[in-house]
């Protein structure tokens, strides 16, 4: 499975184009296949016969698993034949067959070795590599190192074009702003001071973007612009979610929780309920996403990142909480892999612990709504016709009104109240 | 005979008998269409002669200040006509060397003159007599070459006995006594420094501001001064007026710095460039479309405008050097594979130079990353301040490295000095990986070696030299 797209993770045989024996042509459609995004077009990468279906249609396969064998018409293919079921091959594309060619060495073919050359199935130097999400090691040449560390870029993101897919200087020159870094953002200014920010009384300093500010400015403007936001504000009393939080930790430490990781929690089980708010506008169509991942902005040095807790209606709170935390360290080191921000289906920015009490935040497309989050205060409220004091918290929803209507979003927030106000039903 | 091949090459020179070897690596039936002999202008009347005649030139230039190293061998005399034959024994060693590599490949050879038909098509005049047609499955390479130009509009026109050219000069039985090179690019400082050793009076003309123009102004100024020293009369800036043949040898009129001078000489060797062999070969029948300049036009897969038709090396344009012909003709064999090649990085094609100081580069000179206005330092280290220079008593010249001046990445490498041509390699493997100037100074270099002044010159440019 290749990645079609740079924020592909996995993808949806759709329809096979051609049928194993038949002759392919590289560049020939061999299939389409449904990516996070769209429907997409998987393409021969080389001449030669697919000889094998290995993946049938409307089966999902991460990126990098095997998906069919193309190579030339009589070689032998046995040794890249999954043994039973499909075996994820590391690296994108499609696998070739393995030709004996004179003082090659038979061997598997994968992506990332290239296959021996012969003249059925030919590959000298292997098609540009694609993104692979999750494998560490990135070959890239020097100048290419510097100049993506000078961008802010991620090596991991960027094709490479060189022998055996090396990322050279060229590489990351095109690569330029097609490279996501960063996805969510909260209506607020940046969260971090930058070393080196502040100007000279009485003059100015002009510094120049960085890629991850670069591609902040442009995903806002592109979802605050085309995006149609309303917001939905709600006050929540936290007294109850306050005591549980005490109460876990006074269980020990390995029973810390986050208010952040109950509201995550609170969220994710909240559009589970709401599958009209677990959606995305696609222009022609909305879709429903049948799992839950909650993203959590973070704010880093000089932008955000928001990376995603998967299946967050699934997970336990601990989970949640030891999930959250590692990401959030990744997230500050600037080590999140792809995968590990982006396919988000609803988003979480919460400011609280700037001590603002409410804010709004601009959705990250193709999510269907945010939740910003203002600090947990005590606050003068009216309870059983008394004025009391309660601990509560501001929670402001920012809406796609594509997807998401009024009522729509008002009664999944008051799920989310409900749970935050009665954590005990999260446990339901 | 077979007539029928999947690939048909017309001409085996260094582009033609590489891109035929790897055809054949690839399984492809290969038969190659020469009229000379194997290996083209580069195995025998290029590279490797001249290479022979220089080492010649080496020698007695060394046992000329052998004294100075306490060794006397009497008095040196050379003798052109011998150095000569010796170059023509390696020539032809070289050139059984390829006959051998097509045998080892089964690549067949057909011997006569080919000329292009539509249809992937070759007509072959046959040197034994009588024609054939070869036809190709797949694909036809040209690969002709190219030949000595001249310029007869200023009266500098072959007559291959007083005027000559490098195929001549090849071939003399003795040096002249007077010759004058035109034209001081590699060909023409090379037979300067060959015939300067061999005891000839050289002048040396190049109509440009300096001489080896295309290299960085630093490098000719070494050779210039290396050359004056010898005792050859190097002009730059030389505007031929007058060229007259006469009783006592020809006349060269020329203006150099505004003066009006002459020279008189027994041979003129011209060395002004050449031309690529398009002619007689059937191109424009076959829809093979030529570029303004006169070489034939490709794309990135050495492919011409005729579909199964590519052309590499000199013919398929410049540079015209053996290596990038080489270069063109493993990517026009991959391609016609049905492979991907890598595409060429013509920027990363070095140049040598083998006179004495030899001279090698890659990519850029300080000239034109000025033209450019890119952010640049420069490195620099004297052989001068070599450990390994001074015992061998080949000090003259430097290593330059020109490194972007934010990331460190070599713009361009420049050698002049003792065995520059194979120092080079070390700056062209690293450009061509895009090392900066601080992987090259972080690899360790042994002491004392040559090479040392490449990691000092890298250090250099980071502005931390040791050695100076």
């Amino acid at each position: 499975m290749e990645a079609l797209s740079p924020t592909m993770e996995e993808g949806r045989l759709v329809a096979w184009k051609k049928k194993e024996g038949d002759a392919v042509k590289a560049g020939e459609t061999l299939a389409e296949v449904e990516t996070d995004k769209a429907v997409m077009e998987l393409v021969a990468r080389e001449d030669g016969v697919l000889r094998k279906i290995v993946l049938g249609e409307g089966a999902t396969v991460p990126v990098g698993a095997l998906v069919a064998i193309v190579g030339g018409k009589d070689e032998d293919i046995s040794l890249v034949l999954p043994p039973t079921s499909p075996a994820p091959v590391v690296g994108g594309g499609l696998s070739r067959g393995a030709g004996a060619a004179p003082g090659t060495a038979k061997a598997p073919a994968a992506a990332a070795t290239p296959a021996p050359a012969t003249v059925a199935a030919p590959s000298l130097h292997p098609a540009p590599s694609h993104p692979t999400p999750g494998s560490s090691r990135v070959r890239s040449s020097p100048l290419a190192r510097r100049l993506a560390a000078e961008r802010g870029l991620d090596l991991r993101l960027v094709p490479g074009t060189g022998p055996a897919g090396r990322i050279t200087k060229r590489d990351v020159d095109a690569a330029g702003a097609a490279v996501r870094p960063a996805a969510a953002a909260p209506a607020a200014p940046a969260l971090a001071v930058v070393p080196g920010m502040a100007a000279p009384p009485g003059g100015v300093r002009d510094v120049p973007l960085t890629t991850m500010r670069k591609t902040i400015a442009r995903r806002l403007v592109e979802s605050i612009g085309p995006v149609p936001h309303f917001y939905l504000t709600s006050e929540i009393e936290m007294e109850r979610a306050w005591e549980a939080r005490a109460h876990l930790a006074g269980l020990g430490d390995a029973y810390k929780v986050s208010f952040n990781d109950l509201i995550v929690k609170a969220v994710a089980l909240a559009l589970r309920q709401h599958p009209a708010v677990n959606a995305s506008f696609l222009e022609d169509r909305i879709r429903y996403h049948g799992d839950v991942h909650v993203g959590m902005a973070v704010a880093v040095e000089d932008g955000l990142i928001t990376p995603v807790i998967r299946h967050a209606d699934r997970k336990g709170l601990l989970e949640i909480a030891a999930e959250a935390k590692t990401l959030a360290e990744r997230a500050r080191a600037r080590r999140l892999t792809p995968e590990e921000y982006t396919g988000a289906t609803f988003s979480v920015s919460n400011l609280g612990m700037f001590d603002i009490d409410e804010f709004t935040a601009v959705i990250n497309p193709p999510e269907a709504g945010i939740l910003a989050v203002g600090r947990i205060a005590q606050r003068a409220v009216v309870a059983d016709g008394q004025l009391a004091v309660r601990r509560t918290m501001r929670v402001t929803m920012s809406c796609d009104h594509r997807v998401v209507d009024g009522a729509t979003g008002a009664k999944f927030l008051q799920t989310v109240k409900l749970m935050l106000e009665n954590p005990l039903a999260m446990l339901l | 005979m077979a007539t029928t091949f999947d690939v048909v090459f017309i001409g085996a020179g260094p582009g033609g008998y590489v891109s035929a070897i790897r055809a054949a690596q690839l399984g492809l039936s290969v038969g190659v269409v020469e009229k000379d002999k194997l290996g083209g202008v580069c195995v025998n009347i290029g590279c490797i002669p001249t290479k022979a005649l220089l080492h010649s030139a080496e020698v007695a230039n060394l046992m000329r200040h052998a004294k100075d190293l306490g060794v006397t061998a009497g008095e040196v005399q050379t003798d052109y006509g011998v150095a000569m034959k010796r170059s023509r024994r390696v020539a032809e060693q070289n050139s059984k060397g390829v006959e051998f590599l097509f045998k080892k490949h089964k690549i067949e050879t057909i011997k006569g003159t080919g000329k292009l038909l539509p249809g992937r098509k070759v007509a072959v005049t046959r040197a034994e007599g009588g024609t054939v047609e070869l036809t190709a499955a797949r694909a036809v390479v040209v690969a002709t070459g190219s030949r000595p130009k001249d310029l007869p509009q200023i009266g500098l026109k072959i007559d291959r006995t007083t005027m000559i050219s490098s195929d001549e000069a090849l071939l003399l039985d003795a040096a002249p006594k007077t010759v004058a090179v035109v034209g001081a690019g590699a060909v023409g400082c090379e037979f300067a420094d060959v015939f300067n050793a061999f005891g000839s009076q050289v002048t040396l003309l190049e109509v440009l501001p300096r001489i080896l123009p295309v290299e960085d102004a630093e490098m000719s100024d070494v050779v210039a001064k290396a050359f004056r020293k010898r005792g050859i009369t190097a002009v730059a800036g030389a505007q031929i007026q007058k060229v007259e043949k006469g009783k006592g040898g020809v006349t060269i009129g020329y203006a150099a710095g505004g003066k009006p001078q002459t020279v008189t000489v027994e041979k003129v060797l011209i060395a002004t460039g050449r031309a690529p062999l398009t002619e007689n070969l059937g191109l424009e029948a076959a829809g093979v479309k030529l570029t303004d300049r006169g070489f034939i036009q490709v794309d990135g897969a050495m492919q011409t405008t005729a579909p199964g038709v590519y052309a590499i090396g000199d013919v398929a344009g410049p540079p015209l050097l053996a290596h990038k012909g080489s270069r063109e003709g493993v990517v026009a064999a991959e391609a016609i594979a049905g492979l991907k090649p890598h595409p060429i990085d013509y920027s990363g094609v070095p140049g040598a130079t083998y006179c004495h100081p030899e001279v090698a580069s890659v990519g850029l000179t300080e000239e034109q990353c000025k033209e450019r206005k890119l952010e640049y330092a420069v490195g620099r280290f004297p052989f001068s301040a070599s450990g390994r220079a001074r015992t061998a008593g080949e000090t003259d010249g430097l290593v330059k490295i020109i490194s972007g001046r934010k990331y460190g990445e070599i713009l361009g490498a420049h050698i002049a000095g003792a065995h520059a041509t194979e120092l080079i390699h070390e700056l062209v493997v690293a450009r061509a990986n895009e090392y900066t100037v601080e992987e090259i100074e972080l690899a360790i270099h042994a002491h004392p070696t040559l090479s040392e002044a490449i990691a000092e010159a890298a250090l250099d440019a980071m502005g931390r030299v040791i050695h100076i």
